[in-house]
């Protein structure tokens, strides 16, 4: 005899849900059964007949139970009448369903019960404070009237909502009530459940709620603020919840995990997990110690994947996780750096920058002729290519690919006027491009090479055509990368500090001070050199002001700094 | 599209004239059954170890459409009762390379059933694939109202020249060709069919490295919960009605997703080549199987220093090729 009574809904997998209420019953506890209507006649006189020699087993009457309707009040309703009035040593009524497994052996589960005989075990919150709300209809579940199915007829559903909201009609809560939500798995004393079930306002209370949205999880957790003298408001069932509000559902893989969980009941199992239902059927395992239910593990674990299908792993593009620009901050999965003009000033910076931080440098991954990994290899981590038709194919592919794949290594590359333009836009909108650019520099080059001054006068107009566009793109009010710009003239007059703050933002190897700067091309002549350009009617701007017979001021470390150290 | 999608139906329907029955096992077919649909030629040396792994998976009845085979592949299958056999020796390129059988035969046998839609060298991977049997996944999906399952093509490859990889008959093919290209893959969208069009790895990289239009597509929906209004379009790649493409997240998430596992690089694969050259069954004039054939005379090795060896489905799912989702 037990003073822990079992009602079970049942609707598929009947002989799971057989083992289960011979697995309760074995443990001494009565157990009411509520078979869906759905199921046809004659799978339901068989299941009875199977129970034939079990006089602790009754069958309550038949209601259609199709989600979020009445019918599953119904069920639970007539169940528990029929167990309170059937099995007077009942004091508490446990709610499970056929999909529910018990964890632990009943006989802990009757214990717990026994030591806190007034308490109703119901998860029971106001609408305003839950977050778990899906499909957006909070407070409205109550003040709205739902006579369509959610799931056969959800464009009724959905414009009979609307219609509503229209034209402002609301239901009247019944006096008293103080709407409440919660799982619809509770276990309830039989002092609370014959209150609620022999209430005078009984049929009031049910009309209101035959026409609320779901009301399985709202009416018994509704009364039993009216009724009971202790509430726990938490279920004895684990069962967790989707993003769309549907049971996650236990494994065979899922044994060690809920055996480590210390509940009572889990819902819902996968009726071929027949591991589970052998590991937790048996009678020999005692395994827990009386300890308090803790599902965290598995709270963990689900709300992982809740994450995962809601938010997913940023920067990842693959083939179930294609999100569209605008609904993304960064493009990519971890920061990185574009160097625009520096490999033009400075002889040697990607060696000293690799040295100087712990970045791995790239030269120009867009150059026209191929992508240029660090090192001068061919192929970079996960297989990628360096050839330019694949890059250029897919240019924005290609770099989120690349960050993806050496994830946990900084990355920097080169960038300039020269090189494909195409990726410039997905550099502007990436909050995790962090973009460094010496306006100008490209001319350096021109500079040094000292040929056909026509050809470098053309060359030029191109080059800073190219690079003004992508200064503009930079300069937009909705630029999410992190920009720095300098012009060349102020670049070179205060180096230092500028460098400086390039390797304070990356986060280099070396704290503190440079101890070692890049060398800096000799500048002589560049003045002259952009003013025969002006004077051959092609004005270079983005360098800034660089007056003929300018030579650069003799303290630019530059030109003494690689002296320094070492 | 509707169009497209009746004469896909139509065409399915025109060349089943096409399919000779060989073995019709097809009345033991349950209503819950999950069924496979694979098109083969010459493919005898794979069948035993494609028919274990996919009954281990829980796949319940093979529906094999054999395009002249001249190995003995129909004997080897004569009498397994989940098997179901047709023979034709007409035109694969003209039955739009084999996608109008399968249409037919999905129509007339799969419709309200859970189908796998694969070839004889591809092993599906799906998440949890080494805990829980296809028909857990399928019930998922179904209790999820998701209809169709994505799995993109990812090559593997043996170490070394691939005529050195030996493949006996019954072997697992993972055995001697377990490397795989993790990182080098191409996504864009195809607006009109509304799926994602992927090109890449280690195909693309040895094969196709000057030519990425002509790389071949990886993107396949294989497992679908099939009616007959269905059709797939080309290959697996895409079907109709389009909202089955649509199989990835665009809102930031990651939708469930496997793997097919393509074990083509093998010794067998030079021979086959020069076959399907000879042929000329194949997509563009076979140009795919020309570019093979031009790159197999070097006997290239398809592994590199970034080469991933496979492990299992939690790897790929680390590095980002397939997603649980929110399966848990």
């Amino acid at each position: 005899m037990s003073s822990v009574g079992i009602v079970m809904l049942v609707h598929t997998a009947l002989h799971r849900a057989e083992q289960v209420a011979r697995h309760w019953l074995a443990a001494g506890c009565p157990v009411v059964l509520h078979v869906d209507r759905n199921v046809s006649e004659a799978d339901f006189q068989a299941f009875r007949d199977r129970f034939r020699d079990q006089p602790r087993v009754k069958f309550s009457d038949r209601h259609r139970c199709e989600w979020g309707t009445w019918g599953i009040v119904a069920a639970s309703q007539s169940a528990s009448a029929l167990m309170l009035e059937r099995f007077a040593e009942v004091n508490h009524v446990y709610l499970a369903s056929g999909s529910c497994l018990p964890l632990r052996p009943v006989q802990e589960l009757q214990d717990y019960l026994a030591a806190r005989p007034q308490t109703d075990f119901i998860e029971s919150a106001t609408t305003t404070d839950v977050p778990w709300i899906i499909g957006g209809l909070g407070a409205e579940r109550f003040t709205l009237r739902f006579p369509f199915s959610w799931k056969r007829h959800r464009r009724l559903f959905d414009g009979y909502v609307r219609l509503q909201r229209r034209l402002g009609v609301r239901r009247r809560v019944p006096d008293g009530l103080t709407p409440h939500l919660g799982s619809q798995w509770w276990c309830l004393t039989r002092k609370t459940l014959t209150s609620i079930l022999s209430d005078p306002r009984r049929p009031e209370y049910d009309t209101y709620f035959r026409r609320v949205w779901i009301p399985d999880e709202c009416y018994y957790q509704t009364l039993t603020r009216l009724h009971s003298g202790k509430v726990e408001s938490r279920s004895l069932t684990l069962s967790k919840f989707d993003y769309q509000g549907k049971p996650h559902i236990f494994y065979d893989d899922h044994l060690q995990l809920l055996r480590r969980s210390d509940c009572f009941v889990a819902r819902k199992i996968w009726p071929q997990a027949d591991r589970l239902y052998q590991a937790f059927l048996s009678d020999s395992l005692s395994a827990m110690k009386a300890a308090e239910p803790n599902p965290g593990k598995i709270d963990r674990l689900f709300s992982k994947a809740v994450e995962r299908r809601t938010a997913g792993r940023p920067g990842l593009y693959m083939q179930s996780r294609m999100p569209n620009w605008w609904c993304q901050n960064t493009l990519t999965c971890a920061p990185y750096s574009v160097f625009q003009g520096f490999a033009e000033l400075f002889e040697d910076f990607e060696p000293w920058l690799a040295k100087a931080s712990s970045m791995q440098v790239h030269g120009h991954l867009f150059a026209k002729s191929h992508a240029e990994f660090a090192g001068g290899a061919t192929l970079l981590n996960g297989g990628l290519s360096n050839s330019a038709v694949w890059r250029d194919h897919n240019p924005w592919g290609f770099l989120a690919n690349l960050i993806w794949n050496t994830r946990g290594a900084r990355q920097g590359f080169q960038f300039g006027p020269e090189d494909a333009q195409k990726i410039t836009e997905f550099l502007v909108r990436d909050a995790n491009a962090h973009i460094a650019v010496i306006s100008g520099a490209w001319a350096v080059p021109l500079f040094l090479a000292r040929g056909d001054f026509e050809e470098a006068r053309q060359k030029a107009a191109q080059l800073q055509r190219i690079e003004a566009a992508f200064l503009k793109a930079l300069r937009a009010h909705d630029v999410k990368a992190r920009v720095r710009i300098w012009t060349m003239a102020d670049f070179v007059e205060a180096p230092m500090e500028s460098l400086q703050s390039i390797l304070d933002d990356v986060g280099g190897a070396a704290p503190g001070h440079l101890t070692e700067t890049p060398k800096m091309v000799k500048l002589e002549g560049f003045g002259q050199f952009l003013q025969d350009l002006k004077n051959q009617g092609m004005h270079p701007y983005l360098m800034g002001d660089f007056p003929v017979g300018h030579t650069p001021p003799p303290q630019i470390p530059a030109e003494r700094k690689p002296y320094l150290v070492r | 599209m509707r169009l497209r999608r009746k004469r896909r139906i139509l065409r399915g329907m025109r060349k089943s004239r096409e399919l000779t029955p060989v073995q019709d096992n097809t009345a033991r077919i349950k209503p819950a059954d999950i069924l496979l649909v694979c098109t083969f030629r010459n493919e005898q040396i794979r069948l035993p170890y494609f028919l274990k792994y996919y009954r281990d998976l829980g796949v319940q009845h093979f529906l094999f459409i054999d395009n002249g085979s001249e190995d003995g592949a129909a004997e080897y299958l004569s009498g397994m009762a989940d098997v179901s056999l047709w023979h034709t020796t007409a035109s694969y390129k003209r039955a739009t390379y084999g996608v109008d059988w399968m249409n037919h035969l999905l129509r007339k046998y799969a419709h309200g059933h859970w189908a796998l839609v694969v070839d004889p060298d591809e092993f599906f991977v799906y998440p949890f694939c080494d805990t829980r049997p296809v028909r857990a996944l399928t019930d998922w999906l179904d209790s999820s109202q998701i209809r169709s399952f994505a799995s993109m093509l990812l090559d593997v490859y043996p170490k070394g020249r691939l005529d050195q990889a030996v493949y006996r008959s019954g072997q697992d093919p993972l055995e001697i060709a377990p490397w795989f290209d993790s990182g080098n893959y191409s996504m864009s969208l195809n607006k009109e069919y509304g799926n994602l069009w992927i090109q890449g790895g280690a195909r693309a990289r040895v094969f196709f490295s000057k030519n990425p239009k002509k790389a071949p597509a990886l993107n396949k929906i294989p497992l679908v919960k099939w009616d007959r209004r269905f059709a797939f379009v080309s290959s697996t790649h895409m079907l109709l009605p389009r909202g089955l493409n649509l199989v990835y997240e665009t809102g930031g998430g990651e939708k469930a997703s496997g793997v097919l596992l393509h074990a083509k690089f093998l010794d067998t694969f030079a021979a086959k080549a020069e076959e399907e050259m000879d042929r000329k069954q194949h997509h563009a004039a076979s140009a795919e199987y020309k570019a093979y054939r031009e790159a197999l005379r070097d006997h290239p090795d398809m592994w590199c220093k970034w080469s991933e060896r496979y492990i299992n489905w939690r790897q790929l799912e680390i590095l980002g090729l397939m997603s649980k989702g929110n399966w848990a």
